[in-house]
């Protein structure tokens, strides 16, 4: 045995595989070979059973009554705020506001922190491997306010350049945004330096963490950055619930985004007077069950040796990629140094929709198609590709079982 | 389904006839003179058509041509559409193109004369596949946009 044996002895697949019921259905009399994480992870039967107990038991709306329930429901939810403080190493758990996503959290600094205050002309630098939901608010910006977007380009093998970056951030820039790990080339950006840059030049930074707190260990002080986006479901959480962590001086300068319930002080017919932070982004019934869902799935991830799960994850891409080039007609899109579990590729005559649905019918699940980063895609002259994610609870088999596939699309389709 | 009956599944959607006609797409490129044009779009993967139609005095297709990039089964189903329409009457091929989306979705597609059906029987595997019967149909709205002169709907709310 190789290389696995040796992480097994910290991070055990097979024990972690039985955590997750879904692993053991079939699709189409198949073997379920899950390789989206990266869209959507699976959830461990606690996060599962934790919603439904804490739904059966302990459910009422938060911040609201003076009843018992009322009182048990807001400490699950602020102890899951607590718990995205610990995960991210946050000064403040004041400084988590709960999102519906990481959509929202990224629209919540565009609308409340960026939106006031921008002009014509200002600059917002990003880079071309974003996700949509890393650009269109920023777009709307572009749109609205007559920002300008500085796209920065990243080398043929999907590494960001942080010279190519800080070329980029000039006197007029008000913010770099910028992903923590790349949704289709796996890139994993060295965000301490980008904010270290940034920073020297008085701009502050946001990351999008949908896909690098999931494999990444995340120091929000350490890393120093301003804003943090993540969502839930990727973490192998419930949908519905993401977090923003930002500066508390930051949110403290924040306009409220969406108006509604929980985020008032007081509520005159003439006037108005908003909550502190967090409670003013949070207007309306926040995701409660959700939120405990997410907090034993945060739980989950830090009861596990996170160094051995991300060594785990780099071995499964490792063999992977290993395995591919045995086809010469398959061309890796994203081979950055230190990058991720995710493998998106190109295969000579074959579409990535039509590859994957041969896979599908060998119970292997990719993703094909532009997944939301068309910037990107046009970087690389495609419209599409395929990619397999891997997640903690994949194992060679899966790899095997992807391989296999691919031997077999290639039979029916050339 | 048992893996044998997958695996017919799958060899009937990819069949040697669907496959010729994407590798070697008939009327394929810009057609010369045309009257009408229109774009398909598919957001959910990015691919792109764009059909190519010139009518006669009589609004009889007597030219039609498509270029564009996709899967299999878009590019098959353009280039087989292309080839069916050439020389129909816009009441003609208004039928041929209802019964086509019948077909595709599984329902009832006896609209289509009897020639037509045989032609078309090479498609009717999409039916088993809900999730590429947009690929098959991207064309075929293309066409119908570029006759109507409108835009794409899909397209809308993309841009």
């Amino acid at each position: 045995m190789t290389a696995q044996s040796k992480i097994a002895a910290s991070f055990d697949v097979d024990k972690a595989r039985a955590d997750f019921p879904i692993l053991s259905r079939e699709v189409y009399g198949k073997k379920l070979v899950y390789l989206d994480s990266g869209a959507s992870a699976q959830k461990p039967r606690i996060v599962l059973d934790a919603m439904r107990d804490f739904a059966q038991s302990e459910y009422a709306n938060v911040h609201r009554g003076v009843h018992f329930l009322s009182a048990v429901a807001t400490d699950r939810y602020e102890a899951a705020r607590q718990k995205v403080q610990s995960f991210l190493h946050a000064a403040s758990s004041d400084e988590i506001v709960f999102t519906k996503g990481g959509t929202e959290a990224i629209n919540l600094v565009s609308y409340s922190w960026l939106a006031p205050t921008i002009q014509p002309g200002d600059e917002i630098v990003l880079t071309v491997m974003e996700h949509h939901s890393n650009i269109v608010p920023w777009h709307f910006l572009r749109e609205r306010a007559g920002a300008i977007l500085r796209w920065v380009d990243i080398g043929d093998d999907g590494a960001l350049d942080v010279e190519a970056l800080d070329a980029a951030i000039g006197p007029r820039t008000k913010l770099v945004a910028v992903t923590h790990m790349s949704n289709v080339l796996g890139t994993v950006t060295p965000l301490q330096q980008i904010v270290a840059r940034a920073h020297a030049k008085g701009v502050p930074v946001l990351a999008d963490g949908c896909q690098g707190a999931v494999h990444e260990t995340v120091d929000v002080q350490a890393l120093d950055v301003d804003f943090y986006a993540l969502t839930g479901h990727k973490l192998y959480g419930p949908t519905g619930i993401g977090a923003l962590y930002a500066k508390s001086a930051r949110l403290k300068g924040m306009r409220p985004f969406n108006g509604g319930g929980e985020m008032i002080r007081e509520v005159a017919r003439d006037r108005i007077s908003y909550a502190d932070p967090p409670a003013r982004f949070e207007a309306g019934t926040p995701p409660i069950i959700e939120s405990v869902g997410l907090a034993v799935a945060l739980d989950y991830l830090m009861g596990l040796d996170r160094k051995a799960v991300a060594a785990h994850e780099r071995d499964l891409l490792a063999y992977a990629r290993e395995q591919v080039r045995q086809f010469n007609w398959l061309k890796v899109i994203g081979d950055a140094p230190d990058k991720g579990a995710i493998l998106s590729f190109e295969a000579e005559g074959m579409h990535a929709h039509d590859l994957a649905t041969i896979l599908d019918r060998e119970g292997v699940a990719v993703r094909a198609g532009h997944h939301c980063a068309q910037v990107l895609m046009e970087r690389f002259g495609v419209t599409s590709t395929s990619r397999a994610s891997f997640a903690l609870y994949n194992n060679r088999a899966d790899v095997d079982a992807l391989i296999a596939g691919l031997s077999k699309a290639r039979e029916i389709l050339t | 389904m048992t893996d044998l009956a997958m695996d017919s599944a799958l060899r009937e959607l990819y069949q040697e006839v669907i496959l010729d006609h994407s590798r070697h797409p008939r009327h394929y490129g810009v057609l010369e003179g045309a009257s009408h044009k229109a774009e398909g779009y598919n957001p959910l993967c990015g691919d792109r058509v764009t059909v190519y139609l010139k009518l006669g005095e009589d609004g009889r297709i007597t030219d039609v041509s498509f270029q564009g990039k996709g899967c299999a089964i878009s590019q098959a189903s353009a280039s087989m559409m292309t080839d069916l329409l050439k020389g129909r009457s816009q009441g003609d091929a208004q039928r041929l193109m209802e019964g086509f989306l019948h077909l595709v979705r599984g329902e009832d597609a006896s609209g289509l004369s009897q020639d037509d059906r045989e032609t078309l029987d090479v498609m009717s595997g999409i039916s088993e596949f809900p999730m590429r019967v947009k690929c098959a149909t991207l064309a075929w709205h293309a066409y119908k946009n570029a006759l109507e002169g409108g835009q794409n709907p899909a397209e809308e709310g993309a841009t």
